[in-house]
């Protein structure tokens, strides 16, 4: 053994080094890419290795998934736009020339790619993931660096199956204590984004730890490092465990008997060595974390639900408060105005930050034997999560809630589908981003938990949860 | 991809935080070909109201008319999504360099991928930059050997990751560098295949 390689590591560094393919002499290193997603925003790329005449260098190593543009009521793409028809045929077209695996629209397996590549066991812990998508960093929760890459990145992976790459600095946030009944992963990640800004992990791998990390279910950690990049980060992990291994067993291409014993045994050696540094260390407690919406234009604008719209006035630095009252302008919304007198217009339930079993579930539970009191649409994250929802009878729980159930795709988080919030109406969304127009031109999110969402639909306004928690029972 | 080097121009001040990609080129345009050009779409819903009219008050539209090469903002731009489309808006409209005290990494890298300098200064400058350009209609030079940039009597130091600084003043494309390293790569695959055989997926079904 080296001594390089007794030095004590970080899970990022172990899960880096072993992909190093060869470092440049100005400190590039060319990582080698187990995984490489794609989806129909990726035919820039495509389009790029046409011109030059050359084909997918590792077509097994690179699995095709129809999500953004995917319509989610119906299943004829001759009923939708032929503009929005054509962007999922020219991924078939793309994977197909290819000998691409493709989870296409058709799929009985086709969902959002950050909830596929879970559930088919196609993510595992140790694996280098890219994607043209930033939400990559989901993956992260099986302990795998996963990142999302720019269109000349992927076509450079098709082409090579390699990245250059410089090693980024290491920030480990770490979530101590037992957090209250009713606080979610969500909650979580809005509170660390709150704290550390959306800009607060640029240039770093966060490694989420502590017992509040380890007593999340898979679900809940792939929320917390989709998550991620609203913070900037690269890319957020967690150190695969029990809980991971379990998840892993048994998905279809997951790795079966001997061979996942012999990859189990591997696993249990990423998890960061005591002693190893990193050059960055967040802490929160557990106890502290409250049910968080945002309010504003960015994901770091968020406040607990018990908390009040800030006030530029109130703010010294003029460049932030410049910011806050662009935010109050596109939001309609009031300085001191308290955050659950906040009046919405629809919900929407979905996307890879919030739309799997356990997401569906939590807002089923609220919404049960409860009638919304604003239009919404509730997209299951898999077709495999939808069979499971209604398996469970959550569907009719949505739907007699006065929900629409819908298909799965990326859907109303981006909009590209068709799936749109009117101009100037509000949204509580288990979305990922409150930018401006994500969800259409002129519309205004608000992020919250899928329980939170639920709530704020049976009230019609931004709602502690909690309290009607605290009724069901 | 071009070259940069020194450039002497005019420089567009928008003074917004947080300018993410879904801004700089909103979803729907998304589904165009790039040959189509893109800097028509670039800060589309800022630059038009919702029946399409301009808004007569939104900088770029004057800057244009002067051939802005460089465009100063607040920090955290280029926030968010992945898409390198938001990348071809800029460079398509005429931007070669945005300066902002941060910028979201994906975008950043994107734009190197493109020739797009991402110039980082302190959020002192960059509001100094920015109160400047309100009152100075000198030109503005970005010096990319020197990591400098001169507005005015005014010299302002940024920063740039000296790959990417690299890259950029020799024009170069990764492609054909990594392409000439296929033996390094092969020569991976084949002791990786040993070492974490869980990995293969050749030999799984559709």
């Amino acid at each position: 053994m080296t001594k390089a390689a007794r030095q004590p590591r970080t899970l990022f560094d172990k899960v880096w080094d072993l992909h190093v393919v060869t470092e440049r002499e100005d400190g590039a290193v060319l990582l080698y890419i187990d995984r490489h997603l794609v989806h129909e925003g990726s035919f820039h790329a495509f389009n790029k290795l046409k011109d030059r005449g050359a084909r997918v260098s590792r077509p097994d190593l690179t699995i095709g998934v129809a999500d953004h543009y995917v319509p989610t009521r119906t299943r004829a793409l001759g009923e939708i736009a032929p503009d929005i028809a054509g962007m999922i045929r020219q991924l078939e077209d793309n994977c197909r020339a290819n000998d691409i695996r493709l989870f296409g629209f058709d799929d009985p397996r086709q969902g959002i790619v950050h909830v596929v590549g879970p559930e088919q066991g196609l993510t595992l812990p140790g694996l280098t993931m890219v994607c043209g998508d930033s939400h990559t960093s989901t993956h992260g929760a099986f302990g795998a660096l996963a990142f999302g890459i720019g269109a000349s990145e992927v076509a450079h992976v098709l082409l090579t199956q390699c990245l250059w790459q410089k090693r980024p600095k290491r920030m480990r946030i770490t979530v101590d204590g037992v957090t209250a009944p009713g606080i979610t992963a969500k909650d979580i990640a809005l509170s660390i984004i709150a704290t550390i800004g959306a800009d607060g992990a640029q240039g770093h791998a966060i490694e989420y730890a502590g017992s509040a990390i380890r007593a999340l279910s898979m679900e809940g950690r792939l929320t917390l490092c989709n998550l991620a990049i609203e913070s900037g980060a690269r890319c957020g992990m967690i150190a695969p465990d029990e809980t991971t291994f379990a998840y892993v067993k048994g998905r279809p291409f997951a790795p079966e008997t001997d061979m996942l014993d012999r990859a189990i045994a591997a696993w249990r050696n990423l998890p960061t060595d005591e002693g190893a540094t990193f050059d960055r260390e967040i802490m929160l407690r557990g106890m502290d974390i409250a049910p968080t919406v945002t309010w504003g234009i960015s994901p770091e604008d968020a406040l607990p639900i018990g908390a009040c719209v800030p006030d530029p006035a109130d703010l010294e630095d003029p460049s932030r408060a410049s910011h806050v009252q662009e935010a109050l302008d596109y939001m309609g919304l009031t300085p001191g105005q308290a955050l659950d007198t906040i009046r919405i217009d629809r919900v929407f339930i979905g996307s890879c930050t919030n739309s799997r079993i356990e997401d569906l579930r939590a807002a089923a539970r609220v919404l049960a034997s409860r009638t919304a009191r604003v239009p919404g649409l509730v997209s299951p994250g898999s077709h495999l999560v939808k069979q499971q929802a209604e398996q469970e009878g959550l569907d009719r729980i949505f739907i007699a809630a006065g929900l629409d159930w819908v298909g799965s795709g990326c859907s109303m988080c981006v909009g590209m589908n068709g799936d749109l919030v009117p101009s100037g109406e509000r949204c509580a969304s288990t979305t990922n981003r409150n930018f401006k127009g994500r969800q259409g031109p002129g519309a205004r999110t608000h992020l919250m938990s899928p329980a939170m969402v639920a709530a704020a639909a049976v009230t019609g306004h931004l709602t502690d949860v909690r309290v009607l928690m605290r009724s069901n029972a | 991809m071009k070259p940069f080097d020194i450039l002497t121009t005019s420089a567009c001040a928008l003074p917004l935080a947080s300018i993410d990609t879904d801004q700089l080129i909103p979803a729907r345009f998304m589904k165009r070909s790039r040959a189509d050009g893109y800097g028509q779409f670039l800060l589309y819903d800022m630059r038009y109201d919702e029946s399409g009219k301009p808004r007569p008050d939104f900088p770029l539209h004057a800057m244009a008319s002067q051939g802005a090469e460089v465009l100063v903002t607040r920090r955290n731009f280029g926030a968010g999504s992945s898409r390198e489309a938001a990348v071809y808006a800029l460079v398509d409209f005429g931007f070669r360099c945005v300066i902002a005290p941060s910028f979201g990494d994906i975008f950043a890298s994107n734009a190197v991928n493109n020739g797009l300098l991402p110039a980082k200064v302190s959020e002192a400058d960059a509001e100094e930059i920015l109160a400047q350009l309100q009152t100075v209609s000198a030109a503005i030079t970005v010096d990319l050997r020197e990591s400098l940039i001169r507005l005015g009597n005014r010299n302002y130091s940024f920063t740039i990751d000296p790959i990417w600084q690299l890259k950029l003043l020799n024009g170069w494309d990764d492609l054909d560098l990594t392409l000439s390293l296929k033996g390094d790569i092969v020569g991976f695959e084949e002791r990786d295949g040993g070492d974490r055989p869980w990995v293969r997926l050749a030999d799984r079904p559709a």
